[in-house]
Order: structure tokens, then C-alpha cells, then sequence
């Protein structure tokens, strides 16, 4: 009980405050905040509210002295979708992220991942910036680490999923949830007795955080608490590059996947084994 | 989606400026800066149309009970409550205290 009271959710913190609470205190600093009102140009037009911040909050700052920048994605904002400008937030902070290492500054960045993917509002300019976020994690990567984190509560999909596997590291919690496509556009495509996306812990057993970990496909798996989170992504921070990159790791990955009998309805035991092999 | 625009009466303006909620459902975003000395100016962008009576007659109950300081406040909402309406309006003249 005391353990629960003393708990600090992070889930339930929105993106500015979970930047907040990971920098150092008073080295927060915010670039393009919502004052300046860098909104998407393409919502209003189309009858939907827009945000100051376009639902992406850029911060500058340390974490226990290190030089970091972080990309917070506002999942209560349509989703935690990414348009055109938010989309463009978090590319161009990672572009000067790996600038900042030519120049001799060892930024690295961290982002903070609730996001349905791609925009729909605003399409080809959504999916475009956020191959520009691929291309920039990949570039920066070399450098310095680039952790991904899935805190949940809206999980993390699409395009953004993609960008979840390009991270040096990836940090998740139970309430996270990791996977190309979302439960509901998947049920569509498989039909409701495949796929029930009303089915949470249905849907949990197959992409939730802890399921996403014990698969390997995530390296970290923590508590709903912030010091806790805040402690593993410091680790993480100075551990410096991993040894191989997971997304190098394809041909192991694709090795596994052919040899997958897709006939029977999959259970998360077969998930598991499948991607771990002989390191489970 | 609808856009209003209101004026009341002001005081001084503030030094700070302030910006609470989200545009979430439910919620609201709310921009406070300071404006001209005497004036607040309110621009509501809100996804319910034809509430402008609604919104008027909050304001007016609001800010007849104190003189509200000189601002610029901008609303981004997403079908909030007018209960939920005034809690960030509050929660917004709270922070702007703490700059």
C-alpha cells in the first residue's frame, strides 16, 4: 500500500510534464513551444481544433548531466497522431541532435512514443515527415543512443512503430502497447473471431509491453513509476551504442518468421519462443 | 467548428504567461499572455457549434465576481463541460500568479 502511495505515474502525465519530470531540474528548455504557435495549418481547415503545440513538445536539457534532447508526443491530442508540423518537430530536433555530435556535442535524444501513427487529416505530409524521423533516428544513432519510450496508455503504431524499432533501446511498461497495426484496424482485416479488439487482455497478451519484452523486442521493462523510468532511461543513456542495432538484426528476425506455421490461431507462448529461439 | 471572439473589462496586465490543458476530449487548451492594460480579449476556437451564449454568459459569471487581469487568452476546445471550462480558466489565472 505504501509502495502504491509513494508510486509517481508517469502514464498519467501529459508530454510537457514527462519532459519535465526526466530533465534535470532547471535545464528544461523548450524549443518551438506553444506560444509561438507552430499549429498544423491543415486541421482547422477540415473542422478540427488545433493545438498550440500540434500535440509535439521539443525539449532541450540533461539527465543526470548528460546533454539530451526529447520528443514528447501528446497521445490525448487526436491520438498522438503526427501531421506535417509535429511530425516535423521531432525530425528536425534529431537532424540537430546528430549536427550537435559532428560538432563535437554528444546530444542524445529520447522519445517519448504515444502515438497512432500518421495523421490521417493530413496524409502524405504526415507520412513524409515521419520517414524524415526514420532517416534522422538512423543518422543519430551512430552517434549516441536514441531510446524509444512506450509508456502507454495509447500505445505506440503505424509508422511511429517502425521508428519504436529503429531506437538504439526501447523502454516499455505494462500499460504499453507496441505494433504496426492498431487492434481495431487489424480486427477489420482479419475479422472479428481472429482478432477482437474489444478483447484487452486479448490484445494485451499479444502487444502489450510485457509481451512486446519477453519477445525481445523491447529492451527494458519498468514499472508505471517516474523515478524508476527516469532511472532505467539514465542507464540507458550511459551505456552508450548497443552492439548491433535490432533493426541490423532483420535476417535473424525474417529467419525466425519462416519458419512460423500461420495456420493455427497464434498464442502469445508461440510468439515468444519464436523470437527469442535458443536465447530464451 | 466554430471560432468566437469576446472583450471585458481589465485590469493590469500580468508580467507571465500560462498555458494549461490539452485538446483532448473533454478538454481544453488554454493560452493566457498579457494584453493591453484594461482589456481581455478571449478567442474561442471550440469543435460544438452555436455555444456562444454559453461561453458569453460563463465568462460574464466569471469575471463579474473580480476584476480578471489583462490578457490575451486563446481556447483551443474539445467539447469541455462549462464546469471543466472554468476549472482550467482558474487553474490558468493560478499559474500566471506563479511566474
Amino acid at each position: 500500500m505504501t509502495d502504491l502511495l509513494n508510486r509517481h505515474s508517469f502514464v498519467e502525465l501529459g508530454a510537457r510534464q514527462r519532459a519535465k519530470a526526466l530533465l534535470d531540474a532547471g535545464s528544461y528548455r523548450e524549443l518551438i513551444d506553444p506560444f509561438q504557435r507552430v499549429m498544423s495549418p491543415w486541421l482547422s481547415r477540415q473542422g478540427v481544433v488545433p493545438q498550440a503545440d500540434d500535440g509535439v513538445v521539443i525539449a532541450k536539457g540533461t539527465l543526470d548531466g548528460l546533454p539530451v534532447v526529447i520528443a514528447a508526443i501528446e497521445g490525448n491530442f487526436q491520438g498522438g497522431s503526427l501531421g506535417e508540423v509535429g511530425g516535423a518537430k521531432i525530425a528536425g530536433a534529431l537532424e540537430l541532435a546528430a549536427e550537435d555530435n559532428r560538432n563535437g556535442i554528444p546530444t542524445r535524444a529520447v522519445l517519448l512514443l504515444e502515438t497512432g501513427g500518421v495523421r490521417l487529416q493530413e496524409a502524405n505530409l504526415g507520412l513524409a515527415a515521419i520517414a524524415d524521423i526514420h532517416a534522422a533516428i538512423v543518422d543519430l544513432r551512430q552517434y549516441q543512443p536514441v531510446i524509444g519510450v512506450v509508456a502507454g496508455s495509447v500505445g505506440c503504431f503505424g509508422g511511429m512503430s517502425i521508428a519504436a524499432g529503429l531506437c538504439s533501446y526501447l523502454l516499455v511498461t505494462r500499460e504499453a502497447r507496441l505494433g504496426l497495426n492498431g487492434p481495431q484496424v487489424i480486427e477489420q482485416e482479419a475479422g472479428l473471431e481472429e482478432y477482437d479488439s474489444r478483447d484487452r487482455p486479448f490484445i494485451w497478451s499479444l502487444t502489450g509491453g510485457e509481451q512486446r519484452f519477453n519477445s525481445g523486442l523491447a529492451d527494458r521493462y519498468v514499472a508505471d513509476d517516474v523515478a524508476q523510468i527516469r532511472q532505467q532511461i539514465s542507464e540507458l543513456l550511459q551505456q552508450g551504442l548497443p552492439a548491433t542495432q535490432r533493426s541490423r538484426q532483420a535476417d535473424y528476425y525474417l529467419a525466425r518468421l519462416a519458419e512460423l506455421d500461420a495456420a493455427p490461431q497464434i498464442e502469445p507462448a508461440t510468439v515468444r519462443d519464436l523470437y527469442q529461439g535458443e536465447r530464451s | 467548428m466554430e471560432t468566437l471572439s469576446f472583450e471585458f473589462p481589465a485590469g493590469q496586465p500580468p508580467k507571465g504567461r500560462a498555458l494549461v490543458g490539452c485538446v483532448g476530449s473533454g478538454d481544453l487548451e488554454v493560452l493566457l499572455e498579457p494584453g493591453t492594460a484594461g482589456t481581455l480579449n478571449i478567442q474561442v476556437q471550440t469543435s460544438v457549434n452555436g455555444a456562444e451564449q454559453r461561453w458569453q454568459h460563463l465568462f460574464q459569471r466569471l469575471f463579474q465576481e473580480q476584476t480578471p487581469p489583462a490578457l490575451n487568452i486563446q481556447i483551443h476546445d474539445f467539447g469541455a463541460t462549462p464546469g471543466v471550462v472554468r476549472l482550467r480558466l482558474e487553474q490558468g489565472f493560478e499559474e500566471l500568479g506563479h511566474d
